[in-house]
């Protein structure tokens, strides 16, 4: 089994400025860390490798700090990593990003499964998992909670949609975004934190991947943000005093004027 | 001039809500364009499709075959990509549903165009006659507005119930043009084996108008039977916050936040819920959130539209009580 797991280095917090509806400003707060939901991504390309053997895999597009992202990774279980890394794929959006992302994975050894988190705590889109399936040419398979089975190239695996779970069989090599409910991230161990200590994290640039240059960074990506801000806070909200009998009747009167009972 | 699209998710042959408020927002962004609009539906059997002409849609491309009738999203993907480079649509929007969530993105990179996530602002810019889509992301604590400058069509998924659905006016007239479906042409490498509804017959948090959600106040999880009965009641959905699902007491599916569903009710209970920016992300949006809470300083009273400081274990069976009286 040959496993990639996407992942991405996000701030832990932001501290926002800005008055509502006025342009804000984002600054990053604290440490860099893992995106917590790759964490779980991370977590079961790893249980993959130790139940069927074979390699995994984590790969991640980002500035040169990035490398301690994938550095965690390592300390995690995970065996290798590759970072790609170049300034003209700053500011690349979903689009952008999927196709450098698919470019880098089809220079590995070809997976079987590639694995993402259901998004970014960042952008918070969701889309380059997708994405990524698209431009690999694979099959995806969204919000996967566990996996049940890999046998005679298929994966079996229930995901979590609207109306509860299904089970869903996809052929591999396949895409799958996996949800919090699949796993328990393990903590780094010692003999992890020590290899990552000494592990070398290739780099690859632009130039090392063959990529088309017109399809990557500001200028490649099809969308622009054009403003951020602060959201406008409902409106003022209030608060009904009384005995918990005159809370609960005022609380139903203002329901009932507002006809949403 | 190039039409607006919606894609009219529909499940087990009945429209979702969010398609009537995709063609109520459609309507008014093909009107600020002075264009048509037109809705895309994939199903089998597929119920009320009149009823998108009647909120606005001037056309309505239907596929219907029994392998259209489940969700497959490589199928889903060949045609409606198929259908939009037929027909050049300006604009496409979906609901950000499971299924949209999955299949649009795939859509849009197949058409090498952009796309803006779960957006809960669509405006047209007066200058460019670009399509403004506004987005929640850092957890819904910031705003973004993207634009698509010159890649078509504009395609966003938009988030469930944020839109209104409109009056609707069944004398409107709409064409329904049936578009000829070869299911040979088309594979999937997906299967879909089994459907397990572990939410039961319960109401689905996504398309709930009302939602009692639960939070580590409650204590304990033989309590989330006094919110159910709450939830009984009103008609409404159960949720809840992160710590009693990781805690065991309710499955994931219910969960409420950044990291399970994201909510927009007409009304939202949140009970015994502190209010951490992670929960807020998933139900800011909502119309009125009603908070009961013994701490007054919970972050959620600061987005209450109405506070109860106190014992919810009071508070709760005597808004259950008082709801049955009227009712009986």
């Amino acid at each position: 089994m040959n496993v990639v797991v996407c992942m991405k280095q996000v701030p832990e917090s932001v501290t926002i400025s800005g008055v509502p509806q006025g342009t804000a400003s984002v600054r990053p707060q604290g440490k860099m860390v893992i995106n917590p939901f790759d964490m779980y991504a991370l977590e079961e390309g790893i249980r993959l490798k130790e139940r069927y053997g074979g390699r995994v895999t984590a790969i991640s597009m980002g500035p040169a700090e990035a490398e301690e992202a994938l550095k965690e990774a390592i300390a995690l279980g995970i065996g290798e990593a590759v970072l790609v890394c170049d300034p003209i794929l700053e500011h690349s959006d979903t689009l952008a990003t999927s196709y450098v992302l698919a470019r880098c994975i089809e220079r590995l050894e070809r997976p079987d499964i590639v694995i993402c988190g259901r998004q970014a705590t960042d952008g918070d889109t969701g889309q380059v998992a997708p994405q990524l399936a698209e431009q690999l040419g694979l099959p995806f398979l969204s919000y996967v909670s566990r996996i049940e089975d890999i046998s005679d190239g298929r994966l079996t695996a229930q995901r979590l949609v609207d109306e509860g779970h299904q089970v869903v069989q996809v052929s591999l090599p396949a895409v799958i975004s996996v949800v919090k409910e699949i796993n328990e991230p393990r903590l780094p161990s010692l003999r992890g934190l020590m290899q990552a200590k000494k592990a070398e994290i290739p780099r690859w640039t632009a130039p090392d991947l063959g990529l088309d240059v017109s399809k990557v960074g500001l200028d490649g990506s099809p969308t622009r943000v054009v403003n951020v801000f602060v959201p406008q806070r409902s409106q003022q909200g209030q608060m009904l005093e009384g005995s918990p009998e005159s809370q609960v009747d005022q609380l139903l009167e203002k329901l009932r004027d507002a006809k949403v009972i | 001039m190039n039409e607006v699209w919606i894609f009219a998710e529909q499940k087990d042959g009945k429209l979702r809500g969010v398609s009537h408020e995709l063609a109520t927002e459609g309507r008014r962004l093909a009107d600020s364009l002075e264009t048509g609009l037109a809705a895309v539906c994939l199903g089998h059997n597929v119920q009320g499709v009149d009823q998108l002409v009647a909120l606005g849609v001037d056309r309505v491309y239907l596929l219907e075959d029994p392998v259209l009738a489940d969700h497959n999203e490589d199928v889903y993907t060949t045609c409606l990509v198929d259908l939009v480079r037929q027909h050049s649509p300006q604009v496409l929007l979906a609901g950000a549903t499971t299924l949209g969530r999955s299949f649009i993105p795939r859509v849009a990179a197949r058409l090498e165009t952009g796309l803006a996530a779960n957006c809960t602002g669509l405006e047209i810019d007066p200058q460019t006659r670009s399509l403004l889509q506004t987005r929640p992301c850092y957890g819904g604590t910031l705003m973004a507005t993207v634009v698509c400058p010159e890649k078509r069509p504009q395609v966003a998924t938009v988030r469930p119930h944020v839109f209104k659905k409109g009056p609707s006016d069944a004398s409107r007239q709409g064409e329904i043009v049936r578009v000829d479906f070869d299911s040979s042409s088309v594979t999937s490498s997906t299967r879909l084996i089994d459907v397990i509804e572990d939410m039961g017959e319960k109401v689905k948090l996504e398309e709930a108008d009302i939602i009692v959600c639960g939070g580590r106040g409650l204590g304990s999880p033989k309590n989330f039977d006094m919110l159910s009965e709450l939830a009984e009641i009103l008609g409404a959905a159960l949720g809840s916050s992160r710590p009693p699902v990781d805690d065991g007491w309710v499955p994931y599916a219910y969960q409420v936040g950044q990291t399970g569903k994201t909510v927009s009710p007409k009304v939202y209970f949140a009970c015994g819920i502190s209010g951490a920016p992670q929960h807020l992300a998933g139900m800011q949006t909502s119309d009125i959130v009603v908070a009961i809470n013994e701490d007054p300083k919970a972050p959620i009273f600061d987005i209450a539209t109405y506070g109860i400081v106190g014992d919810l274990f009071k508070i709760v069976p005597l808004l259950t009580a008082r709801l049955r009286q009227a009712n009986a």
